[in-house]
């Protein structure tokens, strides 16, 4: 009788086609791959499955999130609160500490202007309101009699002119822009060495008129005041000359004058205060009866 | 009392017509908040004060603006004579009084102040005083009458209160 027996172990058979040709594909797959020629493949597959797992983990995050922060909801919200309340400070902080800069800035420049014209003795003051009629430019600061503030001193910017004051209290003085309809400065143009007359206007533009025909006037021509009549000090810088009107007809020239100082945006100015208007009233001759 | 209030009532209208009105500009226009105030006490019934109010608030303004003098006062006398006549006339409708005595008198203290200027040697155009100036100012002056005249009614009721018969 024969008897059988489990076969321990099976004899070494040789490979067969189908494993020689798994064997090929994957030597080949695995040549290509180290070649570099699945990299685009490879990148696609890449960023598709980290698009996909970035995805569920925030997901998963914010069902975590959903699931465990309403236990928190009480101190989330004083804390909320807190930190609102410290934004709006620090909002505050940063809008007044920008102020500040900018009227240190302002200051700056006034005080380089008053160094860089020693002759001039200047009182700084802060612009504090407008006329309340709409027909008149003139500006209120806060510096008057009580700091030496005399009628009829020049008013300044680091610019240039601003106008001249016009009534005086104790505490506050009154200061009519050269853009007032009623104000007449007599000025030079730098370019043309001719004399003119600087009037505002009703809407704060600035003109040039009684220029003589005989003159070039040009676009670009620098206006200072001329010192003439005693209003004014000599050489402070008004503006340019943006247009010229030049008709035959006409006795004068004007001229559009684009100022240098803007007098919408006037906060600081300075005050000659060592200078003395020279009034010419009496000498102006008035015609006979 | 009534008078006693106008005190810091009417300064602190100038401060603030002063330091933010006047600033705030449509054009070259700007409201005229001491005008409103005068024209909406005038127009309370039960206010008997507000000649003293237009005399307070001409002579503040007169000092302070670089207008002659008798012109505000003149303008906001004006304004008070004009709400007090529609008082009597529109008294049941108080914003419409409002309104005209707004208008009106803008207008007037416009044309007070060019003919003012004019007489003192500073002849202002007058088409562009008016386009420029004085259009944009009621209209804004009208955008404010409606704040103003429920503040100063709700002043009239807290200085006068009615009386209840028991």
């Amino acid at each position: 009788m024969k008897q059988s027996f489990p076969r321990l172990w099976s004899p070494i058979r040789q490979p067969s086609l189908q494993t020689i040709v798994i064997a090929l594909v994957v030597f080949g797959l695995v040549s290509l791959a180290l070649g570099g020629y699945f990299s685009s493949l490879s990148n696609f597959i890449g960023q598709s499955v980290v698009g996909a797992q970035t995805w569920i983990s925030n997901r998963y995050l914010a069902v975590v999130d959903f699931l465990t922060v309403p236990r928190d909801v009480a101190s989330l919200r004083q804390r909320n609160v807190e930190l609102e309340a410290e934004v709006a400070r620090l909002q505050t902080q940063v809008i007044d500490l920008q102020g500040q800069v900018t009227e240190t800035q302002i200051l700056s420049a006034l005080v380089d202007f008053a160094r860089a014209s020693p002759e001039s003795t200047y009182k700084a003051a802060t612009v504090i309101g407008r006329d309340p009629s709409p027909f008149l430019r003139y500006v209120i600061i806060n510096i008057g009699s009580n700091d030496g503030i005399r009628r009829g001193m020049p008013v300044v910017t680091d610019q240039g002119l601003v106008g001249r004051v016009d009534a005086v209290t104790g505490e506050a003085s009154r200061i009519q822009l050269i853009t007032d309809p009623a104000s007449a400065v007599n000025v030079n143009l730098q370019n043309s060495k001719t004399e003119a007359l600087l009037v505002g206007s009703i809407t704060g533009d600035l003109s040039l008129d009684m220029i003589s025909q005989d003159v070039t006037v040009q676009p670009g021509d620098v206006v200072l005041t001329s010192g003439l009549g005693g209003g004014y000090p000599p050489n402070l810088l008004v503006g340019q000359v943006v247009s010229v009107r030049k008709l035959d007809y006409e006795l004068f020239q004007q001229a559009a004058v684009q100022p240098i100082v803007d007098y919408n945006q006037l906060h600081f100015v300075l005050v000659i205060t060592n200078f003395k208007p020279v009034d010419i009233t009496p000498l102006v001759p008035t015609p006979a009866p | 009392m009534a008078n006693l209030v106008a005190i810091p009532v009417l300064v602190l209208a100038l401060v603030l017509q002063t330091a933010v009105i006047s600033r705030l500009n449509l054009i070259h226009g700007s409201a005229d908040i001491v005008l409103l105030i005068l024209a909406a006490w005038a127009l309370q019934s039960r206010v008997k004060a507000s000649w003293q109010w237009a005399l307070g608030a001409g002579a503040l303004v007169g000092f302070v603006s670089g207008l002659p003098w008798f012109v505000p006062l003149a303008g906001y006398l004006l304004v008070v004579v004009t709400g007090r006549l529609l008082r009597r006339h529109v008294w049941q409708a108080p914003l419409l009084a409002m309104f005209t005595v707004s208008f009106i008198g803008t207008l007037s203290m416009h044309l007070l102040s060019l003919v003012t200027l004019r007489l003192a040697g500073n002849p202002l155009p007058f088409v562009v005083s008016l386009s420029l100036i004085t259009l944009p100012s009621i209209l804004l002056n009208l955008l404010l009458a409606i704040p103003v005249y429920s503040l100063f009614r709700d002043l009239a009721g807290w200085i006068y209160p009615v009386e209840v018969e028991a």
